[in-house]
């Protein structure tokens, strides 16, 4: 008996403890719904920040310099292991910036012993021109070599002479030059000099290869600029050797030189700042961009735009730097750079994102020398004691908060735009991440479906919940409802290759519709006011949606057959032609229209679901209240019924408004996809979602793109939160009310 | 008339006006879906056209009518043709499937009637479905074995072309076992052999005698190989002794091997009954048979099987979540914030559009989730992703946060709707909360969970978006499921119907060829998701019945 009891009090036990496991459990799986939700939250938030996020330097090497010389030029390798520098006199030096030989002198090379200029090409090239007393130029590549002994990656410095050993002279009866520019690319290289007399020259290099021993050899052809000014301050060159900038102080002269017996000057003009002079001026990665700067500090962008047919060098914006910047260091790839002024300030700025980035004081000592490495993530600082290696946390310059939302002018666009154009094939590519087409896209796509959902959705669930008889109810709402599982692919499918290329040929024929439906229902309802009561009684007001399916598929045939002469009639028989010539409508053939009608049969049944529940359970109290003291139906209706239900059919709208945003097969299979900005319902767009799904799988993981894209996504999320929490909270409220009547 | 439009008639009329044109378009698009998915199986008559251009050259056209329209003629004249002078205001034009695709610049060409002089139904014409190239029309000339023309009769030609290209199809049916089964394993085992070997390297362990024993065994798999190959070869050769002449319209006699015809028929020499015959045989063919040709042409089978394992592998994650979930919100939870916040999550879960579930499956399940696993799991394939690229599994959990909502709200409604008479009842009798839960509540409910299952399981079905970006593709080259150890490969890539139906209709070379198929693939698709609905519908509404009968 004892032990009877000592067991059932024991399995009792292990019920208990079983119950409370069960308990936690099931308490456990239950958030874990929250979790799911906030995860995903955290998770979009988590990729999103990084874009914001403030760029930061941190000093991670130094050594001290061991001679005094004035520094021309620093670099770096792409692994930030080796650096070089190029003093004035011309030396070039790799030091060691790792850190078990950190400061260690690994190769020095001194091109004349006399070097009087040098010239440096863009920063991707990478290459100097180096002068002496007469007017013999050489030149110079530091490269930096990758081999792999014993599995461990070594870098070793090495100069390199990419037109050869050779010197080149761009001077008439070997004057020193006093200026120096060079730019060369795979095919030509060009070099541009002001000798002492003053006189410029531009001597093009062409290179032609050897058919015996495939060398490649440089065919050489002097120039003279003409109309060259007397005082010069500076030289640049493009890349592609088409055009040439000399400032003269604060003028700037543009010399065409792409056609060589043709070189001539296509402008000039002034560039400085209002009331300030010009101290330095350098392109921008690309070489569209001209960067120019000033004595006050201001840093201004010039590029050319095509104005009235003709392009012209226009000022785009400015950047304020501290006062009295002396170098600007152009990022490699990206459109961000680098400013240092004389009080030993370093700044980063960024074009696209319009911002200055980062100001920071680096030295007190001397004058400030700064090289970037190739990925952009340090950034090499000498002063006239020390060399400090500094990491760079500016992962997503070009992603700024004007640059997302706000007009931005693009170089070689005509005005500031919003444009959303995130790829293309070449490297110095200036990324256009507007989200404003995109979202603008969303709210149209929505608009055009809502437009054709609301009115649809609406009277059909007021029709369905108040005025239908119950027998056939049962059966209408569910085939109404199954619309909402029906799988987008194929509403998208269908919109785009079977509505589509129909609208386009009988679009008089669809506009039409939407007089004639209306229409026939009207005057069917005529017809039957106006029969006799015997006759007018068979049909009850319960049952007009099967009364009025054959007239309305009747009078549908019956438009769409009548389209082809209206066309002729009206439009000249192309209606197409007629849009575009006459009046001046791009007609695309997958358009809003399309969508519009195509998302909108896929919101219906939201819209229709949730409007119908909210009128259905409108107390019979209150309707009954109603009918007794008088009210006719459609009073009862639209005074009693409707107002009750508002709160629930505002919900409805919102549920079905979620829905289209959204929604991404529909947009992406219905429409051309191509981002842009116009209320044209015969022309298409881009949504957040279908540019999602269209770019998603081509991005690279953590880069800018990748992290827009993911952006969108947030900004999906949050839009269909805002809406889905307020339509529940609505209906919430309601449901409260209902219950308490 | 105002009278008429106060009293509220016109408008309830035009209410009414609103769910008919609702029933319209349901219906409609069922009907449009259905006819052009199922007519695509039907043996089309073949037609003849003699045909007379405006310079008054002649040519014959063989081919199917695949489509009508009217064309107005000003449009005609905008377009640039002329001779149109003696023509209405509106012509018809056709879009003829000509098929010979290596033989014609375009295998669907619209012609206007006023360019056909007669057409005629083409007796004893053969279309020919092949393994590339899409049909060919011809009419039979002779049969080759070898080099050698056999001779029969022209009446007993197609009684022998039947038999030989049966023979044909048996060794085509041999060759594809070999590939898929022997060598396939051949392949997969050596893949396994090489991965073991970079294991056991990245773990130091490699010893010399290992390598020996990699070594014999990649040997002998070779071997093994070398010997399959000679009778793949064997079967291909034997597959391509016998071909087939054929006239094609412009009276060419083009030899074609056996080896590349699938299947013939003879449209116009069918009776009724025998094109209902055909009608089965090719939907039979549609789901069975794996796609050719980029998609355009042959079945959906990789489509159907991925389809349903990655739904299934989803329904296998979202019930217990989704049944605790609702569980916690009917029985447990208190009334307090966490519960509506929960409430409030649930809706979220359930309208967040899924691109959002797409993006958010690629970023963390893919990339964070897959990467961990593959640095922990699969260091040897490294840098080839195994867990860390999109595939079956990260669709299945993808979707699986996706359905979760439908789940627990059907679940819940379930719940509700048990009588709370029941549940004290077995409180009284001394049972534990937990244990009324397990004994009454949940197989009481278990009618609701399948509703929820299944509504969940028509919705991943017919979703897309995200899956584009977490694990499916155009062309698998294998299913998940194989004889290979171990049989589930959840890493893989799968192929799905609805994106089936994106990618040939959108993305294929040619989209004319292949928009029959998208409508059948369609088809197959709603009839799959509506059968669901169907089904959940009715489950719920027995459920209802049955419990209104309990509560009195």
């Amino acid at each position: 008996m004892e032990r009877d009891l000592a067991t059932t009090l024991q399995a009792n036990k292990k019920r208990v403890v079983k119950d409370k496991l069960v308990k936690y459990g099931v308490t456990g799986g239950g958030t874990l719904v929250l979790v799911a939700l906030l995860l995903i939250f955290g998770y979009l938030l988590y990729v999103v920040l990084p874009i914001f996020a403030p760029v930061s330097i941190e000093q991670t090497q130094s050594f001290q310099r061991k001679d005094s010389t004035a520094i021309y030029a620093l670099g770096l390798d792409e692994q930030n292991e080796v650096s070089y520098q190029l003093n004035e006199k011309g030396l070039l030096s790799f030091y060691s910036l790792r850190n078990d030989d950190l400061g260690e002198n690994l190769l020095q090379y001194q091109a004349f012993t006399n070097t009087h200029n040098i010239a440096k090409t863009m920063a991707s090239t990478g290459i100097y021109a180096i002068s002496n007393e007469r007017g013999e130029v050489k030149i110079v590549k530091p490269s930096f070599v990758t081999s792999y002994p014993n599995d461990k990656r070594l870098i070793t410095p090495e100069v390199s002479f990419p037109l050869g050993e050779q010197d080149f002279i761009v001077s008439e009866d070997n004057q020193p030059l006093t200026h120096l520019a060079f730019e060369m690319n795979p095919e030509y290289a060009g070099l541009a000099g002001v000798q002492s007399n003053g006189e410029g020259l531009f001597l093009l290099l062409t290179a032609e290869e050897n058919m015996m021993t495939d060398e490649v050899e440089w065919e050489q052809s002097l120039f003279k600029l003409p109309s060259f000014p007397q005082q010069v301050e500076q030289l640049l060159l493009t890349p592609n050797l088409s055009k040439l900038f000399v400032r003269s102080g604060n003028d700037l002269l543009v010399y065409d030189v792409s056609d060589s017996d043709n070189i001539r000057i296509t402008a000039a003009f002034k560039i400085n700042a209002p009331g300030s002079n010009v101290t330095k001026m350098q392109l921008l990665t690309g070489a569209s961009s001209l960067l120019v700067a000033n004595e006050n500090g201001v840093i201004s962008q010039w590029f050319e735009v095509l104005n009235d047919n003709k392009r012209e060098f226009t000022l785009i914006r400015d950047f304020k730097a501290s006062s009295g910047v002396t170098s600007i260091t152009p990022e490699f790839f990206r459109k961000g750079f680098l400013t240092t002024t004389a009080s030993g300030d370093l700044s980063i700025f960024h074009t696209t994102g319009e911002t200055e980035l980062l100001t920071e004081s680096i030295t007190k000592a001397g004058s400030l020398v700064v090289a970037i490495s190739p990925r952009a993530n340090a950034i090499l600082a000498a002063d006239s004691n020390t060399i400090k290696l500094y990491h760079v946390d500016n992962e997503h310059p070009e992603i700024t908060w004007s640059a997302l939302w706000q007009e931005v002018w693009y170089e070689g666009y005509p005005e500031p735009q919003y444009v959303w154009q995130s790829t293309s094939a070449s490297d110095d590519f200036e990324a256009k991440m507007s989200l404003v087409p995109i979202s603008f896209g969303t709210i149209k796509a929505a608009f055009y479906a809502m437009l054709f959902a609301v009115p649809i959705g609406i009277s059909a669930a007021i029709y369905t919940a108040y005025f239908m008889a119950p027998s056939i109810r049962t059966y209408i709402k569910p085939t109404v409802e199954i619309m909402e599982a029906l799988p987008t692919v194929i509403l998208g499918f269908l919109a785009g290759l079977w509505l589509a290329p129909i609208v386009e040929n009988q679009l008089p024929g669809i506009v039409l519709l939407l007089i004639t439906l209306p229409a026939s229902v009207l005057v069917a309802a005529m017809i039957w006011s106006n029969l006799p009561k015997s006759l007018s009684d068979k049909i009850s007001e319960g049952v007009l949606p099967l009364v009025l399916l054959p007239i309305l598929v009747v009078t549908g045939y019956l438009s769409m057959a009548f389209s082809d002469t209206l066309e002729l009639w009206l439009f000249n028989g192309d209606t197409r032609m007629y849009l575009t010539n006459e009046l001046g409508i791009n007609f695309d053939q997958r358009n809003s229209l399309i969508v519009g009608i195509a998302m909108g049969f896929a919101v219906i049944p939201t819209i229709f679901s949730i409007a119908e529940d909210a009128i259905f359970s409108v107390p019979k109290s209150l309707t009954m209240g109603s009918l007794a003291l008088g009210a006719t139906r459609w009073q009862t209706l639209s005074k009693v019924v409707i107002l009750t239900a508002s709160p629930g059919i505002f919900s409805a709208v919102m549920m079905g408004m979620g829905r289209a945003v959204g929604e991404t097969m529909i947009v992406l299979m219905a429409t051309g996809n191509t981002p842009i900005m116009d209320w044209n319902i015969f022309e298409g767009m881009r949504s957040l979602s279908a540019n999602i799904a269209v770019e998603m799988p081509e991005s690279e993981v953590g880069s800018s793109h990748y992290r827009v894209l993911f952006l969108a996504a947030f900004v999906l999320f949050i839009f269909t939160f805002f809406f889905n929490t307020i339509a529940e909270f609505v209906r919430q409220r309601l449901r409260e009310k209902y219950s308490s009547l | 008339m105002g009278k008429w439009f106060k009293s509220g008639t016109p408008w309830i009329w035009m209410t009414g006006g609103a769910v008919s044109l609702s029933l319209i378009a349901v219906i409609g698009l069922f009907l449009l879906i259905g006819w052009r998915g199922l007519s695509f199986f039907w043996p089309a008559t073949v037609y003849e056209f003699d045909m007379q251009n405006e310079q008054g050259q002649k040519s014959v056209l063989i081919g199917e009518i695949y489509d009508t329209e009217d064309v107005l003629k000003q449009q005609l004249l905008d377009a640039g043709v002329t001779g149109l002078d003696n023509e209405g205001d509106s012509l018809q034009r056709f879009l003829i499937k000509i098929g010979n695709r290596e033989y014609v610049d375009l295998d669907f060409q619209w012609i206007l009637e006023t360019i056909i002089k007669d057409k005629k139904i083409a007796n004893d014409i053969v279309v020919f479905e092949r393994t590339k190239n899409g049909n060919f029309y011809g009419y039979l000339e002779a049969i080759n074995e070898g080099e050698q023309k056999l001779n029969i009769e022209k009446s007993a030609l197609v009684g022998e072309l039947n038999k030989r290209i049966e023979r044909a199809l048996e060794f085509r049916d041999k060759e594809h076992g070999l590939l898929t089964g022997d060598i396939g394993r051949i392949n997969y085992d050596l893949d396994r052999i090489r991965l073991n070997k970079r294991k056991l390297e990245l773990d130091g362990s490699l010893t010399p005698q290992k390598v020996a024993e990699f070594a014999a065994q990649s040997d002998s798999l070779r071997a093994e190989y070398l010997a399959l190959e000679n009778e793949l070869f064997d079967y291909r050769d034997q597959a391509k002794r016998d071909s087939v002449v054929v006239k094609d319209m412009t009276g060419r006699l083009v030899t074609m091997p056996l080896s590349y015809i699938l299947d013939f028929y003879q449209p116009n020499d069918m009776s009724f009954v025998e094109k209902v015959g055909h009608w089965f045989h090719q939907v039979y063919k549609f789901v069975s048979s794996d796609p050719r040709e980029a998609n355009t042409e042959g079945g959906v089978f990789p489509a159907i099987f991925g389809t349903v394992f990655m739904v299934m592998l989803m329904a296998v994650i979202v019930t217990p979540f989704g049944v605790v979930a609702a569980i916690y919100l009917h029985e447990y939870a208190g009334k307090n914030n966490i519960t509506k916040f929960i409430r409030i999550a649930v809706i979220n879960l359930a309208g967040v559009p899924s691109i959002v579930y797409g993006v958010f499956g690629l970023g963390f399940f893919v990339y964070i989730l897959g990467g961990s696993i593959d640095q922990l799991l699969y260091p040897e394939a490294l840098p080839t992703p195994t867990f860390g690229s999109p595939g079956v599994l990260w669709s299945a959990l993808t979707l699986a946060i996706l359905t979760l909502p439908v789940v627990i709200v059907s679940t819940e409604e379930g719940l509700s709707r048990i009588p709370s008479t029941l549940r004290e009842g077995s409180l009284a009798l001394g049972a534990t909360k937990s244990e009324t839960l397990w004994r009454i509540v949940i197989p009481m409910a278990s009618p609701a969970i399948m509703t929820g299952l299944i509504l969940a399981v028509a919705r991943a079905a017919g979703e897309v978006a995200p899956l584009m970006l977490v694990g499916v593709v155009k062309i698998a080259p294998t299913l998940p499921v194989d004889g290979n150890f171990p049989f589930l490969h959840l890493d893989r890539k799968f192929m799905h119907l609805g994106f089936h139906i994106y990618d040939v209709g959108f993305q294929s070379p040619n989209v004319e060829a292949a928009r029959p198929l998208v409508y059948a693939t369609s088809f197959l698709l709603v009839t799959v998701i509506i059968g669901l609905n169907l089904a959940a519908i009715s489950i719920r509404n027995n459920l209802r019945e049955k419990y209104r009968s309990l509560e009195h």
